[in-house]
């Protein structure tokens, strides 16, 4: 991300410097972002494979004669590999083995009902990369909206329908106010934000955890820090039956990434956070207000945060947790630099590392392969979306060195 | 610069592909078919909670557990670790959907998650360790009355004391905690009773349910503070049931005895000495909670198709729990205090002596 940042401003609000992400206004460039993006994917698959390959007991054992049979060494690699990836793709998209067709589709079912939280809280982090913010706290936004959210869904007792637009719009305030106080902090002092949303993110964790073991919100008999489970009212409907864990929430994500690009692209709130991000002193220079842009934005990546905190409670946990959160906020600033922080890309972006967590649990239980080699995929695609930025700036530097 | 770079590079690639080259020098094997050929269709499978599988505690040993019953049975296992809670649910039910035969959960957080698979999975049987909430006709409670053990390491502790001050706390307020809190503090009332003697436990009543807890098993910080306060009010024994944070304890401890004071610990779950990396000298003993016996048990019997849902309670009887070696401490314990000790468990499992807690499970 900072790969591209020009030396910082001493100004005392300004946003940090212009990143290439807020300027990818070029279809041209746009489509160089989206191939990058593949490639980065496809890079990363074939890296994994290896260290599959590599770790794979029947690999090292026959790579201990590789010189008197290499074949044996070889073909075991690509089992290993191919093997667990065929895994993954039995557990993220289509499962052939199932005995009904439901039961085959289950996987890419599964695949869309944990890429929902993930596409939600990316776009928020997309979001605020467009008016140049770096949003760490979408672990913090997604745990607060999913407490409120909770809250709601088992002290309120409401008539279906009622019910779940009032946990929907709780969880949003939840989000939309932690993200906001950050905005306002950044606006009114120019405190970074990086600092404030992992702080932020401490002060969610630690403040669930103590609600947990309150009474109002410890399940009544328990001493486990869990809390009761919501009504049936403020549950999202299942999607596609009780057969599937998929449920509305994922047209909420699918609603939020229209609205998302409505708003980058065609209202003028959007045309300002944009112009925020490309250059906070033309910005202002415009007539922009760049504090208010701050405010605005951290609102908006918020409530996008809480809505997946939503989801999590109202879709497929029930009840609130300290680890309700999982890893989802870190795993959408992955989701949303893969995405290049477009409400599309980010939307597919989400998709594949739904993929990633519902296949790995497959490849893991299938074929015994760790779980952790997900996690190394994941981050040498991040790896490799940052590197063209990172070669195009160390050639620059060292061309101008030799001049 | 650039050239000695590259230089170097081309050094360590050479090293390494000599290296590789070396290791590859092996006689291929002989071409036999697959030898290995599966004893059993029987499928075990295991699901951890969020704690992983090298916890060096009750995930580990659940999962050594069905990795001994792979290895006795020749039956097939398959493994999946939580990163967290989220993971409870789909990791089960990919367990099912993949025809596991019996699936252990590791941990009563999946109790709730547990029970809601099994009713989805009604052909498929599920086992469940630390919990007995669930009555199901296809899952089987795996629980352990760890007083019986604690009991007699109450004994051995009151027993060795110098101080006339033994002490234990616990990681947070829960019944599988408590357990062991309960058994301990009436073996030492027992030692009092049986001796005449007036040892005090620190750090827990049992009668008004108590004492002194972390609220976290993993915040060894503040395990270390309550040691050391422990310690400072008298104790020469501590039983920390604190998970991972024990190891504050382990280090309070042996500070304490650099500083002149000859305290020592009981480690609860697992044989310390084996597990500890540092501080075994001051190790008198352990509280075992055998889970990798009794899941090894379990699947056993479910892969010899006897199945049942009944309750598997370790006790000392069935040897589910038990007390670990003296080790280091054999001196100081003594023939005359082991030999009672032992008495004791006889009598314990011919329950001539009766070990009660309200915190046990029941059987």
């Amino acid at each position: 991300m900072s790969a591209s940042t020009a030396p910082a401003t001493t100004d005392q609000v300004s946003a940090p410097p212009p990143t290439e992400l807020a300027a990818g206004d070029h279809r041209r460039t746009l489509l160089g972002t989206a191939l990058q993006s593949v490639l980065a994917v496809v890079t990363a698959l074939i890296l994994g494979g290896l260290l599959i390959a590599i770790t794979d007991e029947k690999v090292r054992h026959a790579a201990g004669y590789f010189f008197a049979r290499p074949g044996d060494t070889l073909s075991a690699m690509w089992h290993a590999a191919s093997g667990a990836y065929a895994a993954m793709f039995h557990g993220a998209v289509y499962n052939p083995d199932g005995a009904t067709v439901a039961d085959s589709l289950y996987p890419l079912t599964e695949t869309l009902t944990v890429a929902t939280p993930l596409i939600l809280a990316g776009l928020g982090v997309a979001l605020a990369f467009r008016a140049g913010l770096f949003n760490i706290g979408a672990q913090g936004q997604i745990l607060i909206g999913a407490t409120l959210a909770a809250w709601v869904g088992f002290s309120w007792h409401l008539p279906a329908g009622l019910h779940l637009l009032a946990v929907v719009a709780a969880g949003a305030l939840g989000g939309a106010v932690w993200g906001g106080v950050v905005g306002l902090i950044k606006a009114r002092t120019g405190a970074h934000e990086v600092i404030l949303t992992i702080m932020l993110n401490y002060v969610a964790l630690n403040l669930v955890a103590w609600l947990l073991s309150l009474p109002g919100f410890q399940r009544e008999g328990s001493s486990n820090p869990v809390s009761p489970a919501v009504d049936g009212t403020a549950m999202f409907p299942k999607l596609l039956g009780d057969h599937f864990r998929l449920h509305w929430g994922f047209v909420v994500a699918v609603l939020a990434t229209v609205a998302v690009a409505w708003l980058l692209e065609r209202s003028t709130v959007g045309f300002e956070l944009r112009a925020v991000g490309a250059n906070p002193r033309a910005a202002r220079t415009a007539g922009i207000s760049v504090t208010r842009g701050f405010v605005v934005v951290m609102l908006l990546a918020g409530m996008l945060a809480g809505l997946a905190g939503t989801a999590q409670v109202a879709g497929t946990e029930h009840s609130l947790t300290s680890g309700i959160a999982a890893s989802f906020g870190f795993d959408a600033i992955t989701v949303a630099l893969l995405g290049r922080s477009t409400p599309w890309g980010t939307f597919f972006a989400g998709i594949l590392y739904g993929a990633f967590r519902a296949g790995g649990v497959t490849m893991q239980s299938m074929t015994g392969t760790n779980i952790d080699i997900v996690l190394v995929v994941q981050s040498l695609i991040v790896l490799f979306v940052a590197l063209p930025p990172l070669i195009t700036f160390a050639t620059r530097r060292s061309q101008e060195v030799a001049a | 610069m650039t050239t000695r770079r590259f230089r170097t590079l081309g050094a360590l690639g050479l090293a390494g592909v000599t290296g590789l080259a070396l290791a590859g020098c092996g006689a291929a094997p002989e071409s036999s078919g697959d030898s290995s050929a599966q004893a059993s269709d029987f499928k075990g499978c295991i699901v951890s909670d969020d704690g992983g599988f090298q916890d060096r505690s009750f995930n580990q040993s659940s999962y050594e557990g069905l990795k001994a019953a792979e290895e006795h049975k020749g039956i097939k296992t398959s493994q999946a670790e939580s990163q967290s809670e989220t993971d409870f649910e789909p990791n089960l039910t990919s367990m099912a959907q993949q025809g596991c035969n019996l699936t252990v959960s590791v941990g009563f957080l999946l109790a709730d998650t547990t029970k809601k698979v099994a009713q989805a999975n009604p052909d498929k049987h599920f086992a469940i360790v630390d919990d007995s909430s669930i009555t199901a006709d296809n899952v089987k409670p795996i629980v352990y009355n760890t007083a019986e053990a604690a009991f007699l390491a109450g004994y051995l502790a009151a027993g060795t004391s110098e101080t006339g001050k033994v002490a234990t706390y616990g990681g947070m307020d829960i019944p599988t905690v408590t357990v062991f809190m309960d058994g301990f503090s009436d073996g030492v009332k027992y030692y009092n009773e049986k001796k005449k003697k007036d040892v005090k436990v620190l750090g827990w009543n049992k009668d008004s349910q108590n004492g002194t807890f972390l609220s976290s098993f993993q915040d060894s910080s503040k395990a270390k503070t309550v040691t050391q306060n422990l310690i400072g009010d008298g104790a020469d024994v501590v039983l920390p049931v604190a998970g991972q944070a024990a190891q504050g304890t382990v280090d309070a401890v042996t500070e304490a005895n650099k500083g002149n004071k000859n305290v020592r610990l009981i480690w609860p779950d697992t044989d310390g000495y084996e597990t500890l990396d540092s501080g075994k000298e001051f190790l008198l003993t352990s509280v075992l909670k055998e889970m990798s016996k009794s899941v090894e048990d379990v699947v056993t019997q479910a892969a010899d198709g006897k199945f049942d849902n009944k309750q598997y309670v370790g006790t000392l009887e069935n040897g589910g729990v038990g007390l670990a070696p003296y080790h280091d401490q054999q001196e100081k314990v003594g023939a005359e205090l082991d030999k009672e000790v032992q008495q004791l468990k006889q009598d314990v499992i011919d329950r001539k002596v009766t070990v009660e807690s309200k915190n046990a499970p029941k059987s």
